[in-house]
């Protein structure tokens, strides 16, 4: 006789369990708890006992919550999902959902169930089939179980039809050509009055139209359906089931207005037919809740992405304007949000809320700040560039460190653009790089220079200027670069006076010896980095012609850093201390002062590929990491926008000017120094004959540089600019195979004619011409990148150059 | 779409959890101690949403309890407040002045609401009632099966 096993009593209940788990003081108790119970669930599960299988399956869906593993429950839900019980089914189901997915591959066995439940009597068994089916399916079983879905879809019970469009819309997302079965029966769900049905009809059209474009014709014929469902929600009555806040059905609007975004996109017919309902939804609808501002949200996104007409439009960025004087920070949030993705298209009336925008820098939270930051770049224009620099100096001296690498550079950029005076210019970046401190990328410490050094008239000023600075606080490495090079080319200007002081400045007399005495400070500082201690040594190698005083201060300095550890250093240093003993003669040539820059012409081509293509995204933290466009690039994009502001934008030719460098079509333009703009008078006559090359427009130097020598010549034809280049060739040996490349902004067009040739004779005995065709119906600012490609004695040689400043006979 | 619901307390442990995209047992724990980490560590003064790597994170607190929500680029995040907000009522109602330990000792309950509400990450019915009726009709069917299980060990003499 076998007795009865008193130790196998029944399996604890879910709820003691819980209770028993909770009350383990330690991670450890709790550990062994579950470990306990885990084994006994195993050993039950192996003795195939029925009657408590429900129980235990969801005693281990509670410790797989915890993080416990529970794999070896896959197949219990599996038996579970196939009993006859309903309890045992759902949460059957429900296991199967949390601890099966496509993955495994178990789960295709439960295939078969599913396709039984789906046709099962009971609807409550048929809806758990398809909730399953709609939250885990694979490609495999969307195959196989399309079909049943389908079926239920035309079914008449409410209930199973709105499950099974939802399934639809996972069906279609993992295997898209299922769509033809599908899409019949959409027509018909539209007419239905269940609002399920209706919701779910609607994101299943949305998803067929996100897939397939053919779907966006079929279901452009149902915009005036889908106007007249969500004219009646609004008109009608209260609905105490649907209602929300006075709000009847916001779910089902937001869908319905989010499918029309879709569907209205680039049609202007639907777009019309959508023009009323949305003007009334914008006016009528309550802005007092978060449910009524989701529902305008939606609706501004709407009429910001169909073709809707302009009043409309200001209507929307209206609403927008309203929500940033919102005490609810999520509304401001989602209105800049939404506002950055439009400023570019409808610039004058975002303009208009550009006060509360900056009102939105000084927010307690980073994402909004950072979104204010990046609108506010984008609406700098030349009447508001003062306040608006000033603003944002205000916001870098408070912000937090990750906004201030992409807040200096976009400052550069608006400052370069936009700036009213030179003077100003360079006032205003120092302050920024006194404020931003060692945030500062790279880039704009060369891009510094190179204004500075087209500044001539601002050379003793601003020299003078850093001096002040550096002379307390020689901390920031990007300013102090920045002083260093300026102090080694122009120190000389404000010693012995060569230069205008206005009337606020106080007339500190400083030395010579003060300077050297700064510059070798900063050589020797250990904190400052080695980029920065280049620097020095440079400046003050030029500071020994300049200051004949110091020269023997400088030349033991350098003897001292001729024993250096840092070889850059040590290199330079052993080199200078030859200028000094043996090639003595030729120190002052060597270093005498370097020509205005022309632009950013260096190079150092590697500095330039980072200022102008795809930035990386600066590294903030995880929670703030930005998926949206980095503000430089979004600058970039502006950049190349008219200067009237018409809708024919084309936002990526800063991008596009690499690509048109890659390809054949190469064109060249040619710069002027601001110098010679200055020098040259408007006035002058244009000639119009061939070959007449000397016209009004100053020529311009594009390269010097180991003896190839490349200008440009203009000339102005109707409404073309046409540059003659030259290139010559004064070393001794020939260059061949000699390739331009060019590229300009999209506004402008380009026409590169042959070359006269490839080769370029040396001791300049010849010269290839070519000639480059430029229309600029925009009248804009012309800028171009230029690339050339030659050998040279059996070697591969290149070069790149930025060109910004062309004459302004080019382009007006 | 919504890609994942989590909800979990204010000392990070997980009362509930449901994913629409597949991912492995690692990375979903991966992604959960991210997005808990991330949500709370955000002060109150700010907004309820949170960029996470491609997606928006929509996150509100309700008493001692976070829900949050993970969605798509082209979703309304507000209009996510509101749909977390509703499953904070379904729940109430059902379970009358819904509190963190109701979710706990309950959470298959608090999946079938859930399951009720919204299907494959979107919004299957907007009605209040309605979702609640399916959810009532079934728990009667559950107790029903119940009684009929007891009433059977009863005559075998095993209850």
């Amino acid at each position: 006789m076998k007795f009865p096993d008193l130790s196998m009593s029944n399996p604890i209940r879910l709820r003691d369990l819980i209770r028993q788990i909770r009350s383990a003081k330690t991670a450890a108790e709790e550990r062994a708890v579950v470990q306990k119970e885990c084994a006994y669930i195993r050993d039950s599960f192996r003795d195939e006992d029925n009657t408590w299988r429900c129980r235990n399956v969801a005693k281990l869906l509670y410790v797989s919550l915890l993080g416990y593993p529970a794999h070896f429950g896959q197949l219990e839900c599996l038996k579970l999902i196939a009993s006859t019980r309903f309890t045992d089914k759902r949460i059957g189901y429900l296991g199967a959902m949390l601890l099966l997915d496509e993955r495994q591959d178990i789960h295709v066995l439960i295939t078969n169930s599913l396709k039984n439940d789906l046709n099962h009597s009971n609807q409550y068994i048929a809806g758990l089939a398809l909730c399953a089916l709609g939250s885990i399916c694979s490609p495999e079983m969307s195959r196989d179980l399309g079909g049943e879905v389908e079926k239920l879809m035309k079914s008449s019970n409410p209930y199973l039809k709105k499950k099974a469009v939802l399934c639809a819309v996972r069906i279609i997302r993992k295997v898209p050509e299922q769509f033809d079965v599908f899409q019949n029966s959409i027509r018909s769900l539209l007419s239905e009055k269940n609002h399920g049905v209706l919701l779910t009809a609607t994101a299943l059209i949305i998803e067929m139209c996100k897939q397939n474009s053919q779907a966006l014709q079929i279901f452009r014929k149902l915009v005036p359906n889908l106007v007249r469902i969500l004219k009646n929600l609004i008109m009608s009555g209260y609905s105490p089931e649907h209602d929300v806040s006075g709000i009847s059905d916001p779910f089902l609007q937001v869908h319905l207005l989010r499918l029309m975004r879709i569907l209205g996109r680039n049609d202007i017919e639907a777009s019309e037919t959508m023009n009323d309902i949305l003007a009334q939804v914008s006016t009528n609808t309550e802005n007092s809740k978060n449910v009524g501002n989701a529902i305008l949200y939606e609706t501004v996104l709407t009429i910001m992405d169909i073709k809707s007409e302009s009043g409309l439009r200001v209507l929307a960025v209206n609403i927008l304007g309203r929500f940033l004087l919102n005490n609810d920070k999520n509304i401001r949030y989602v209105a800049l949000n939404t506002l950055l993705r439009v400023v570019h298209a409808d610039h004058n009336a975002v303009q208009r809320h550009r006060a509360t925008i900056v009102e939105c820098l000084k927010d307690a939270d980073v994402s909004i700040k950072r979104r204010a930051m990046e609108l506010c770049f984008a609406l700098i224009n030349s009447n508001n560039i003062r306040t608006m620099i000033t603003e944002m100096l205000t916001f870098l001296g408070t912000c937090e460190p990750e906004f201030k690498a992409d807040c200096t550079s976009n400052m550069f950029l608006a400052m370069e653009r936009f700036s009213p005076s030179k003077r100003w210019h360079v006032d205003q970046m120092i302050k920024v790089l006194t404020t931003a401190g060692n945030s500062v990328r790279d880039d704009i410490v060369s891009s510094l220079i190179g204004i500075i050094s087209s500044a001539p008239d601002l050379h003793g000023y601003t020299a003078y200027q850093l001096f002040k600075i550096i002379r307390n606080d020689i901390t920031q490495q990007p300013l102090v670069q920045v002083a260093l090079w300026t102090l080694g080319e122009f120190g000389d200007l404000f010693v012995s006076e060569q230069y205008q002081h206005t009337d606020d400045q106080e007339n500190i007399q400083v030395s010579e010896e003060e300077i050297v005495n700064i510059l070798e400070k900063i050589l020797n500082w250990s904190i400052s980095t080695v980029i920065t201690r280049e620097y020095a040594i440079n400046a003050l190698m030029k500071l020994s012609t300049r200051f004949p005083s110091c020269s023997d201060q400088i030349q033991s300095v350098m003897t001292v850093y001729a024993c250096n550890m840092n070889l850059e250093l040590q290199t330079r240093a052993v080199e200078y201390t030859a200028l000094f003993t043996k090639h003595n003669p030729i120190r002052s040539s060597i270093v005498q002062r370097m020509p205005v820059l022309v632009s950013t012409q260096t190079s150092n081509t590697n500095n330039e590929e980072t200022t102008y293509e795809q930035e990386d995204s600066s590294s903030t933290n995880g929670i703030s990491s930005v998926t949206q466009n980095e503000p430089v690039e979004d600058l970039f994009k502006i950049l190349d926008e008219p200067s009237h502001t018409n809708g024919s934008n084309n936002l990526n030719s800063h991008n596009n000017i690499f690509d048109l460098l890659n390809s054949d079509d190469q064109q060249i333009n040619t710069s002027s120094t601001p110098l010679e703009d200055i020098l040259f008078d408007d006035n002058l006559p244009k000639s119009q004959s061939n070959n007449n090359f000397t016209s009004s427009i100053p020529s311009m130097n594009v390269i010097d540089k180991n003896g190839l020598c490349v200008t440009f010549q203009f000339e102005k034809q109707d409404q073309l600019l046409l540059i003659h280049l030259q290139a010559t060739n004064s070393t001794q040996t020939p260059i061949k195979n000699f390739t331009f490349k060019a590229a300009v902004p999209k506004t402008f067009t380009l026409e590169l004619l042959p070359p006269t040739s490839t080769t370029i004779p040396s001791n300049n005995t010849g010269d290839i011409r070519q000639i480059i065709k430029i229309s600029n119906p925009n009248k804009e600012k012309l800028r171009m990148r230029i690339k050339i490609n030659y050998s040279y004695n059996d070697s591969q040689m290149n070069d790149e150059a930025e060109l910004n400043s062309f004459p302004q006979q080019c382009y007006n | 779409m919504i890609q994942f619901i989590l909800l979990f307390s204010r000392q990070g442990k997980l009362r509930l959890q449901k994913w629409y995209t597949s991912q492995t047992d690692k990375s979903k724990k991966k992604i959960t101690r991210e997005i808990i980490a991330a949500v709370l560590s955000r002060k109150p003064k700010m907004s309820s949403f949170l960029e996470w790597k491609d997606l928006k994170v929509v996150y509100k607190r309700y008493a001692s309890l976070y829900f949050c929500c993970a969605i798509e680029q082209d979703d309304n995040e507000l209009l996510t407040l509101e749909t977390i907000h509703r499953y904070v009522e379904l729940l109430d109602k059902y379970f009358g002045s819904v509190c963190e330990l109701d979710i706990i000792f309950n959470f298959e309950k608090a999946y079938f609401i859930f399951d009720e509400f919204i299907l494959g990450g979107e919004v299957q019915e907007t009605s209040k009632k309605s979702v609640l009726k399916a959810v009532n009709d079934q728990d009667v069917i559950q107790e029903e099966e119940l009684e009929e299980k007891r009433s059977v060990l009863e005559d075998l003499g095993l209850a």
